[in-house]
């Protein structure tokens, strides 16, 4: 194995380790937790609101390819997809084909 | 061992029409294909899938092996971008708990644990059975990630016929259908707030610390949001 696949090799597992580690230790302090709980609440909360967080920078700043495209653009595709789920009836695959398709001609014609 | 009738029921969860596969599907076709061009052989783009299953600890990953930056800094980086994992553990898996279930089932199947396949969970916990919930759990976590290794490899497969645009728009998916999907899980205040507070405060503490933005936004929103639920009842 050359130095160069080691080293991705060694990359995938640190990785994969500080991923499990998260989620491993997730259930680990979940079994002390009762469902009815105040902690649990509270955990709920916070599952909810660091998606929110994530997302949000996702669209905000984010980083790659999406990153070449304006804020404006980023914005007005969420903006429209967000309206498009609430009139389709909390529909989601409107939304998510639409966001594709939109962001595609607003990336020829802005 | 597993209840296969529950078990299969997860599985078949991400059947339906407005299911999480697209959006899934299209984010790790675009990481498949983004692994190739950085120069990971399909082996290694497939194992990246097989064992993180983390879309955003991916790309970091992806992004700092670029830049050349060492496996602790790529460790710190990647623990601190899934760190929303440990917060989504608490809050699913007491809903699974079960006296007659073994404890292995719990400490494998969190390794399923991604946006998509929590929002479902949370989505139809209440319709199963507590004893078997952990096997409908490991159905639909073996969906998800079935679909998550697939795509990868189908993005590693096509990535030469990508164009850039069709990468944009593929990149675009996930967090609309996400950001849907959490907008429709507000089912009373305290979720509500976190969701709306959570997606302002994530770009604002952007401006702050970039890397530590997720975190500070979620949890500063988590806590404002628990205590406004906490308030209204």
């Amino acid at each position: 194995m050359t130095d160069f696949s080691s080293n991705i090799v060694l990359v995938i597992a640190v990785t994969s380790i500080a991923t499990y580690l998260s989620r491993m230790l997730g259930v680990l302090f979940s079994e002390k937790i009762n469902e009815n709980s105040k902690i649990f609440r509270l955990f709920d909360c916070i599952a909810y609101s660091t998606l929110a967080a994530l997302i949000s920078k996702v669209v905000v700043f984010p980083a790659g390819d999406l990153g070449e495209i304006s804020n404006l653009t980023r914005l007005i595709v969420v903006f429209v997809c967000v309206v498009v789920f609430f009139i389709a009836k909390r529909n989601l695959v409107y939304p998510t084909v639409l966001s594709a398709i939109l962001l595609t001609v607003l990336i020829k014609y802005i | 061992m597993i209840r296969s009738g529950f078990y299969l029921k997860g599985l078949l969860s991400v059947r339906s029409v407005d299911s999480p596969a697209i959006a899934l599907g299209c984010s790790f076709l675009a990481i498949g294909a983004l692994l190739k061009n950085i120069g990971f052989n399909f082996q290694q783009s497939v194992s990246s899938t097989f064992f993180t299953y983390a879309l955003p600890g991916q790309l970091v990953m992806a992004e700092s092996f670029l830049v050349g930056a060492s496996l602790v800094n790529i460790f710190i980086a990647v623990w601190l971008v899934n760190a929303r994992l440990f917060p989504m553990a608490v809050s699913m898996f007491p809903l699974l708990k079960s006296k007659k279930q073994p404890k292995w089932k719990y400490y494998i199947s969190c390794h399923f644990l991604a946006v998509s396949s929590w929002l479902i969970m949370k989505k139809d916990y209440r319709t199963i059975n507590e004893n078997y919930r952990i096997d409908f759990w490991m159905g639909i976590g073996t969906a998800t990630w079935s679909i998550a290794i697939f795509s990868t490899i189908l993005g590693y497969l096509v990535s030469d016929y990508l164009s850039k645009d069709m990468m944009i728009g593929l990149a675009i998916v996930n967090p609309i259908y996400f950001f849907c999907m959490l907008l429709g899980s507000m089912k009373n205040i305290a979720i509500g707030t976190s969701v709306i507070l959570g997606t302002i405060l994530g770009p604002v503490f952007y401006l702050i610390s970039p890397e530590w933005c997720i975190l500070y936004g979620g949890v500063t929103a988590g806590i404002i949001a628990f205590f406004s639920g906490e308030f209204n009842d």
